[in-house]
This record gives structure tokens, C-alpha cells and sequence, in this order.
């Protein structure tokens, strides 16, 4: 396959970025994404030229490290995978595929396509945690019932990779699927509840500290997140937020 | 409590809770406009109770006016603080891929009806207040006293055509609203379960049951006129 590529460039956060367009020729298309990336940097080092800054690290669809935003979707145009999950026989000989970070002021960008997500990392250190026994005596997970439904709701929540790909295809750069999934995976279970009216607060204040935008409700960051994190989990969110205000 | 209100998600129900007695409102408008097509004799009844009522005159109507003023004012501040969320823009986006055209341009469709209202107010609500406040006549009848006034007056408003495409235009941009608007509102407020597929139905045929409904009031007055 040959494809022009047109790529996101920016040096730093304090520069202004552009689009640069690189030719590629003889990709198979049974690579992935990211090693066709990587064949453009080879490409680039050999010629002199600096390479393509961009995440990844498991390259399983796991860690939710790699980004991009890909011919206008969070990590392409392929349902319920990474970028590193997404491979080249989605695209066809001759296509021109834009490649852009994740954009939300939230997310400022560090290089190229590199963009820095420690805003998720800070919402998870206000609330995203629970209480417990570390003594050694710590009671067995197991020997406290939970129904198999709130065990589901919650393993699928928990399932969030915060990748960012919420932000991203929100056209208002929220992140309620994020701190809803995360509210959501202890609100379901026993564990969660010591924390949970102060959690949920804590976790959107810092949510708006960041700077996200507010969510309205069209689904996109549902329809491209690929762990399919449910827009239920912010219905949870807002329900939780709810609650815990009357309480307080 | 009112801590929640300075939340992104508090604001996000306030939204949703002003949609919800807007919603409502608009039902009971139908309701009664709809008896113009149907029986003019209890049209006139139900207007004039409803024009002269002090509850409704002086308890409900301050709080639509206030809920109108909310939804439309907090609406333009959540879209001005959303737009400020992302500077940079992207240069390739396909909104189509994830979201409905409907749900990305709320704040378009909700600017129409704001638009449509503004003169609605003008054309229906500021000459009743005339009439009842300023030249202080709440008889509700014509001036040759021959019956209630509201039926006459509703027909003569839907004499000129502009008037009766401007309304059928004004409840397209209503329905293209409430299509994302109603199950938005009950998504905000937490409800999302397992009737939400069952309410994501209702809702659709609400968005375009009640709009629809208005045009062909207003299509049914123009008629009758040209007869």
C-alpha cells in the first residue's frame, strides 16, 4: 500500500504545531498502525530528519498509552481497539490519513503527537482509591458477597484504560466517561462505599480543576472508547453526585 | 447541597431539570392549542382560565419565564465554556462516525427557538399583557361582546403566510431539539437503566409528535382562513 500521511508536528508545548505530510510507500496490510509509524521513522532517522514523537508502550491494547487521533477518531476508524490494535488493512491503497494528538487544553501537547494525560492521574489521586487493612490481617475480597450483576457493572467500569479517547472525541473535550467509569467501579461494591460520598465529589472538583469541558450527552466518547466504557457509568456519576450533595 | 450547583455536573442537572419543566410546559401549550382545532368553545373556556387564573398568572408564569431565561442563558454559558476547552481544533474531524448531527448543535437549534420565541412573545404574550394590564381588561371577550376572544384572535394571527412558515419552522428547530433533549435531560439527572431504551422511544416520538402537532395547528388556522 502507498499512502501520504499528513501528520502533526509541533516541537514543544510553547511552540505552534502544523500538519506535515509524508509519503509512505510499501506498507503491508497486515501491519499495525504503530509499525507503520515506525517504518515513517525509520524512514525520517535515515534521511536525517527528526522522527514522529507518539505513545505506546504494551502494544496490546492494554496499557492505554497509545493516542492518536486518526482520520477524525480516537484511535481510528475501527470499533473497540487501540491504535496499537488497529491495523493497516482498514485503509485502502493511495488513502491520505490525517494523524493528530488527542486534543483537549487538558491534554497540552508535549511533542509531535505526544500529549500529557497526567490529568487523568491527578483525578484518580482525589478519589480513586479505597480503605484498606494492610496490617496482614486483610479480610479476604472474596468473603464478601456481592451480586454477580454489581460484580459485572463494576469489573466492565474497571475496564477503563484511561487512554483519553473520551476527551478526545468530545466535542466539548470531557472526561465524564473517564471519572464516571472510575467513580463507578467502587460505587458498585462494598469496598467503595466508606469513600464514596467524599469520592465522587473529590473526583469531579478536580475534574473541573482540570479544565475538562462539560459532557452534553452525544455518545461519541461512548462509541470510541475501546474498552466500550457505557454512558451509564456517568448516569452512576451524576446519580452518585446527586446523592452524596443531599447527604452533605 | 447547593455545592453541587458550582459543579460542572451540577449545572449539567440544572440543565436538565429547567429542560424538564420546559418539556412539560410544552405539553400543556399543546394540549390546549390543540383544542383550538377541535373545539373552539373550550379553547376559548381553557384560555380564558388560564389568562385570568392568579396561579397561573403570578405563581407559574414568573417560574417559565425564570425557566426559560436559565435554560437558554445556562446553555450559552456551557457551550462558551466547552468551546474554551479545546483551543487548538482538529484538522480532520468525523463527528458523524460517533454522534448524531442533532446532538452536536444543540446549542444551534436551541438559538432558533430562542429566535422563534422572542417572537412568539411579541406576536401572542406582549399584546395579552396590553390587553389585561395596561388597557386593564380581563373580560376576555371580544369588543362587540359577542364571546371570548382568544379562538378570533388565534385565526387572524395565522392569516399571513410568513407567519404560519416562520411557526413551521420554529418547531422543526423544536423537534431537531427535543430529539437530543429529551433523553439528554434524563441521562443528566442519572437515569440511565434498563428502561432507558423504552424512554429513548418515547422520547423520539415525543420530539416529533408535539412539534408536528403545532404545524398542523398552525396549518389548520391558515387553511380555514383562505375557506
Amino acid at each position: 500500500m502507498n499512502l501520504t500521511l499528513q501528520i502533526w508536528r509541533q516541537e514543544n508545548a510553547q511552540t505552534k504545531g502544523k500538519i506535515v505530510e509524508y509519503p509512505i510507500q510499501d506498507i503491508s496490510p497486515d501491519m499495525s498502525f504503530l509499525e507503520m509509524l515506525d517504518i515513517l521513522n525509520r524512514q525520517l532517522i535515515t534521511n536525517g530528519d527528526t522522527p514522529v514523537a507518539f505513545d505506546h508502550d504494551c502494544r496490546e491494547g492494554i496499557c492505554g498509552s497509545c493516542s492518536l487521533y486518526i482520520n477524525g477518531e480516537a484511535h481510528g476508524p475501527d470499533r473497540r481497539v487501540t491504535t496499537c490494535q488497529l491495523h493497516m488493512r482498514k485503509f485502502k491503497d493511495g488513502d491520505t490519513i490525517f494523524i493528530e494528538p488527542f486534543r483537549a487544553d487538558a491534554f497540552p501537547v508535549i511533542k509531535d503527537l505526544v500529549v500529557d494525560r497526567s490529568a487523568f492521574d491527578r483525578i484518580q489521586h482525589a478519589g480513586g482509591f479505597i480503605s484498606v487493612n494492610t496490617s496482614g490481617n486483610t479480610q479476604d475480597g472474596n468473603s464478601i458477597p456481592i451480586s454477580k450483576h454489581d460484580a459485572d457493572e463494576a469489573m466492565d467500569a474497571a475496564t477503563c484504560i484511561g487512554c483519553g479517547a473520551c476527551v478526545a472525541s468530545c466535542k466539548n473535550s470531557s472526561a465524564m466517561l473517564f471519572v464516571g467509569a472510575k467513580v463507578s467501579q467502587y460505587a458498585l461494591l462494598p469496598q467503595g462505599q466508606i469513600e464514596a460520598p467524599d469520592r465522587v465529589q473529590n473526583m469531579v472538583a478536580q475534574m473541573d480543576l482540570e479544565g475538562f469541558g462539560n459532557c452534553t450527552n452525544t455518545g461519541a466518547c461512548e462509541v470510541e472508547c475501546p474498552k466500550g466504557i457505557s454512558l451509564e457509568n456517568i448516569a452512576r456519576m451524576n446519580l452518585e453526585l446527586i446523592k452524596s450533595s443531599i447527604k452533605s | 447541597m447547593s455545592g453541587i450547583f458550582k459543579s460542572s455536573i451540577g449545572r449539567k442537572i440544572a440543565m436538565a431539570l429547567s429542560a424538564f419543566f420546559l418539556m412539560f410546559f410544552i405539553l400543556q401549550h399543546f394540549a390546549i392549542n390543540i383544542l383550538s382545532v377541535i373545539n373552539p368553545d373550550t379553547f376559548n373556556e381553557v384560555s380564558h382560565f388560564m389568562g385570568t387564573n392568579p396561579l397561573v398568572q403570578f405563581a407559574l408564569q414568573p417560574i417559565l419565564i425564570f425557566g426559560v431565561i436559565f435554560h437558554f442563558t445556562m446553555g450559552f454559558i456551557l457551550e462558551f465554556k466547552n468551546k474554551s476547552s479545546r483551543s487548538v481544533n482538529y484538522a480532520k474531524n468525523n463527528g458523524n462516525a460517533n454522534s448524531t448531527w442533532v446532538s452536536r448543535n444543540m446549542i444551534y437549534s436551541g438559538g432558533f427557538i430562542l429566535v422563534f420565541l422572542i417572537i412568539h412573545f411579541i406576536d401572542f404574550w406582549i399584546p395579552e399583557l396590553n390587553i389585561k394590564y395596561v388597557i386593564g381588561d380581563s373580560s376576555g371577550l371580544l369588543q362587540d361582546g359577542s364571546g371570548y376572544r382568544y379562538f378570533e384572535e388565534l385565526q387572524h394571527k395565522f392569516i399571513p403566510l410568513w407567519r404560519v412558515v416562520l411557526y413551521c419552522i420554529g418547531f422543526v428547530f423544536l423537534s431537531l431539539h427535543l430529539l437530543h433533549g429529551f433523553n439528554s435531560a434524563f441521562q443528566s439527572v442519572g437515569a440511565n437503566n434498563k428502561y432507558t431504551q423504552s424512554l429513548k422511544g418515547f422520547g423520539k416520538a415525543y420530539a416529533i409528535v408535539i412539534p408536528l402537532g403545532f404545524i398542523v395547528i398552525a396549518l389548520f388556522h391558515y387553511l380555514n382562513n383562505l375557506h
